[in-house]
């Protein structure tokens, strides 16, 4: 299994060397994997249908339970064969659609890598591994939606998707980890066992709202969802895939997946259903709207989208079949609509619906897979789609407002019947229009994939039973955590759902009429409105302002000011905590000892004077005094090595701070006026005072030896040296010392640099000096 | 700098600095030192030089530029450490060699390698920074 997984991950890097080798038939040669995946996925479909469930989990991290662990049952199952069945035709379909682009090699290995992410999202087991296979699906989005990376359109869909889909990752791995927090268990299967200790826990809402932040971003749910429509600046082989067919379903899959722990609350009803309401008259309305095909495909998957989050929300039995039901059936008609945009728009040169018509006679195999999904679409009998959307109807009629529900759902479909005819058969009939070069049939390769998944919206719909058995049953058994009976049929008598489908078939006939004139109002009306897409904008605008107005606040290019903060924020962190908690300050009797009061009087005479000082030579030099004290008061408690040290870096830092300062135009005297001068002193006096009480506090504390004991005993039988500061340093802790001087190491090269640069900003004629 | 002191005695005492800094840095072992230190002598010797000959000459005196020498001094101090990693141990771990004519001097080993590297890399940042500050434009 985690083989199975890592597959196309261990494929897509010789992606591009396949391609090179093997040239544009590389979509056949590299189509082996997912269908060999398919067929994998395949054998498990028996003891799935009879109930059983499999897991395989090989360790990761086990110290912290991270696990990579899958989880095989219906819901995993009907997802990772839709994902390698249609990412088959996909790869096939990208290698006839691309065919000679310069970097196809590098598109099949996006591809790739997105197939082993969506195997690993929808099998994970454990959560963290869910996560991670999460993200890595919106990364792969980014990078395909971006593939035309020369076009600034393509650059911020890539982006815009990447920010809301990866902001909800974020969400939803807060929401995993508590969920992980309150089961006592990393693992799904183990989690959702028991969905009541969820359901109760003080933290439900929490897990809630997070876990839905991150499937609705993902599942492009109101008021998310205009990422999706411009992710249709991919090419047509990725929207086709991600963006109908497998990732945008995600965040379907990962609310039915929590059902059985999270669901069946009101606060989760109420919320699925409103947003998933919304989403589907929101999305149906659009699809209205657009005339470009892939924007309208785009804005009904949307409404799918919308409708499937609707449907679990309601979360009755007929409602969870609906839900599986619909998804199969859209992932079906909507993966071969998809490709057929892209035929027309590979053979057209355009894919504005208005110019499109007369295409049958010319594109006869692009025209039988569209009439065939346009029917499955629409949800006319015999097709799968017709059973999907009666089980919507019996769904709705179950629930808490049938009426209100039902009507939500007919509107929703009526729409997406007169998209669906606009899309699927308007186009190939009539008198052929004007495009902008002659239409012509693509490649095997263009058309196999439609037509077969068109096809079996046809075959399925005619032996709903295969469909039932295999994949619609075991699948809504796992989403609802009980048995149940699943039936599905075409013809079940003349009784609500047929009337409800009727009624749909009537307004969708009527909005279809009326379409020209429907989206020509609606696009008026929509685009005098503010929408979230704008919003985004306004948003990012917003943030880069933000960063803008902090960072010139701070980063203001002066030195003391960079200071000031530094020292302003070291003045809170010693002040603030011993004014909160209180220090232990306890003073102890002063050592009687002439010669340690006379180096304290030397270091504070030098202190005090730095000051009242206007040279800055002379602030320079009290300041060696005031470290030369320090060194003396190391040497008088017989600390030898950090006497030394402190002796030799107070000698380099004069050495160097007057190297420094010498540069500077201000060097010479003090120019500060009195205000700063106290505002300055002010903090640095509590700064010192602060530190002072600080230590005398620390000192108070009885002094734990362990450690110096340890040490001491051991510097010479272990490591041979008596020397026990180096012995620590170089020997116990050789590891912080290579650290440190990789720091120092580093420091220089960075002075260095900085230094270079000083020339080019004073004068840009002048080129730096080579330093050597 | 202009100071004819300065200038007679600087060639004389930064030979003996430098002189001094190995001393210390070799005896750390067992005595107050050790190659930290060393190599902050090191460097002030460096940089007196630099101040009372310049810099042309201090550079002179160095052969190589400075950040080559702390670059070494990193390699010698990553090198002790591998060199543990090929007798089985972790990496860092003191590999020690006892010479056979005094099995009692216990000095040669991967760990002042590994002291000699962090000399080398305190010599070479901290006068390479001098040096490009005294640097004029």
């Amino acid at each position: 299994m985690l083989a199975a997984t890592l597959a196309p991950f261990v494929l897509a890097v010789f992606a591009p060397f396949v391609r090179r080798r093997v040239g544009n038939s590389a979509g056949w040669a590299l189509a082996v994997l997912p269908a060999a995946l398919f067929i994998y996925f395949a054998q498990f479909l028996g003891p799935v249908a009879s109930g059983e469930t499999f897991i395989f989990s090989t360790e990761w991290v086990p110290a912290l339970g991270i696990a990579l662990s899958f989880y095989v049952d219906g819901l995993s199952l009907l997802f990772a064969l839709l994902i390698t069945f249609i990412g088959t035709f996909i790869v096939l379909y990208a290698g006839a659609y691309l065919k000679g682009h310069a970097d196809l090699g590098r598109f099949f290995m996006f591809v790739l890598m997105f197939m082993g992410s969506m195997l690993g999202l929808v099998l994970a087991d454990n959560v963290v591994t869910l996560f991670v296979f999460w993200e890595l699906t919106s990364i792969t989005s980014f990078l395909l939606i971006g593939f035309n990376h020369d076009k600034a359109r393509s650059r911020r869909a890539a982006l815009q998707a990447l920010v809301v889909t990866g902001g909800g990752g974020l969400a939803l791995l807060a929401g995993l980890l508590l969920m992980a927090q309150v089961g006592g268990s990393m693992e799904l299967s183990t989690l959702l066992a028991d969905g009541d200790v969820l359901r109760e826990h003080p933290w439900y809402l929490a897990i809630l709202v997070l876990v839905l932040a991150g499937a609705f971003t993902k599942s492009a749910q109101v008021p998310f969802h205009f990422w999706l429509p411009n992710a249709m600046e991919a090419p047509t082989p990725v929207s086709a895939y991600l963006h109908s067919a497998t990732m945008v379903k995600a965040g379907v899959y990962l609310l039915a997946r929590m059902n059985p722990g999270l669901g069946g609350t009101d606060i989760w009803q109420i919320i699925l259903m409103s947003f998933g309401g919304a989403t589907l008259l929101t999305g149906a309305i659009l699809a209205l709207r657009n005339t470009d095909l892939k924007l309208m495909l785009a804005q009904t998957t949307v409404a799918s989208l919308g409708l499937l989050v609707f449907l679990i929300g309601i979360g009755e039995p007929l409602a969870i079949q609906a839900a599986m039901a619909y998804l199969f059936a859209h992932s079906m008609f909507k993966g071969a609509l998809f490709m057929v945009a892209g035929s027309i728009d590979h053979g057209t040169g355009t894919r504005d619906v208005r110019r499109l018509s007369g295409l049958g006679r010319v594109m006869p195999f692009t025209a039988a897979a569209a009439g065939l999904a346009a029917l499955s679409m629409s949800g006319l009998p015999p097709f799968f789609g017709f059973i999907a959307k009666e089980w919507v109807y019996k769904g709705t009629l179950d629930g808490s407002l049938p009426l209100l529900l039902t009507a939500v759902a007919i509107t929703g479909n009526a729409l997406m019947f007169a998209v669906a005819f606009l899309v699927g058969f308007k186009p190939f009939f009539g008198k052929p229009g004007d495009t902008p070069h002659k239409p012509h049939e693509g490649s095997v390769g263009l058309w196999i994939g439609a037509l077969t998944l068109a096809a079996l919206s046809l075959i399925f719909g005619l032996f709903s039973g295969l469909a039932e058995t295999f994949f619609i049953g075991p699948a809504a058994v796992a989403v609802a955590g009980v048995p149940m009976v699943v039936d599905l049929y075409l013809w079940g008598g003349f009784k609500a759902p047929v009337v409800a489908s009727i009624i749909t078939v009537a307004l969708g006939a009527f909005f279809f009429w009326q379409g020209a004139r429907l989206s020509a109002f609606l696009a008026r009306v929509v685009d005098a409105l503010w929408g979230p897409d704008k919003g985004y904008d306004q948003f990012m605008d917003g943030l880069i302002g933000l960063a803008r107005a902090v960072t010139n606040l701070f980063q203001t290019g002066h030195l003391r000011r960079y200071m000031l903060f530094t020292f302003l924020t070291l003045a809170a962190v010693l002040v603030l905590p011993q004014v909160m908690l209180g220090n232990g300050f306890v003073v102890k009797a002063p050592p009687i000892d002439l010669l340690v009061w006379a180096i304290g009087l030397l270091a504070f005479v030098g202190a005090l004077a730095i000051p009242f000082t206007r040279s800055r030579l002379a602030a320079i030099m009290l300041m060696g005094v005031l470290g030369l004290s320090v060194a003396f008061v190391f040497l008088l408690f017989g600390a030898p090595d950090l006497a030394f040290t402190q002796l030799m870096v107070e000698t380099l830092s004069v050495v160097i701070l007057a190297l420094v300062l010498a540069r500077l135009p201000v060097f010479g005297t003090d120019w500060r006026g009195y205000p700063r001068f106290v505002r300055d002193a002010l903090i640095a006096g509590a700064i010192g005072i602060a530190m002072a009480t600080l230590l005398v506090s620390i000192t108070s504390v009885p002094l734990d030896l362990t450690l110096s004991e340890f040490f001491s005993a051991r510097s010479y039988t272990e490591a041979y040296g008596r020397n026990i500061v180096n012995v620590i340093l170089v020997d116990f802790r050789a590891l912080d010392t290579l650290g440190e001087i990789a720091v120092v190491a580093v420091a220089g090269v960075a002075v260095l640099c900085l230094l270079a640069f000083r020339h080019i900003d004073h004068d840009s004629e002048d080129k730096p000096e080579a330093s050597s | 700098m202009n100071s004819l002191i300065l200038r007679t005695a600087v060639p004389a005492l930064a030979g003996l600095m430098l002189l001094f800094s190995i001393y210390v840095l070799l005896r750390g072992h067992n005595e107050p030192g050790g190659g930290f230190i060393g190599g902050l002598i090191g460097a002030s010797a460096f940089a007196i030089y630099t101040i009372a000959e310049g810099l042309a000459s201090a550079r002179r005196a160095l052969i190589v530029p400075p950040i080559t020498i702390a670059g070494v001094g990193l390699f010698l101090a990553a090198i002790s450490g591998i060199v543990s990693l090929l007798f089985g141990d972790a990496f860092l771990t003191g590999q020690w060699w006892f010479p056979a004519f005094n099995p009692d001097l216990k000095y040669f080993s991967s760990v002042v390698l590994f002291d000699i590297g962090v000399y080398l890399v305190v010599v070479g940042a901290i006068s390479g920074i001098a040096f490009a500050l005294e640097e004029r434009e």
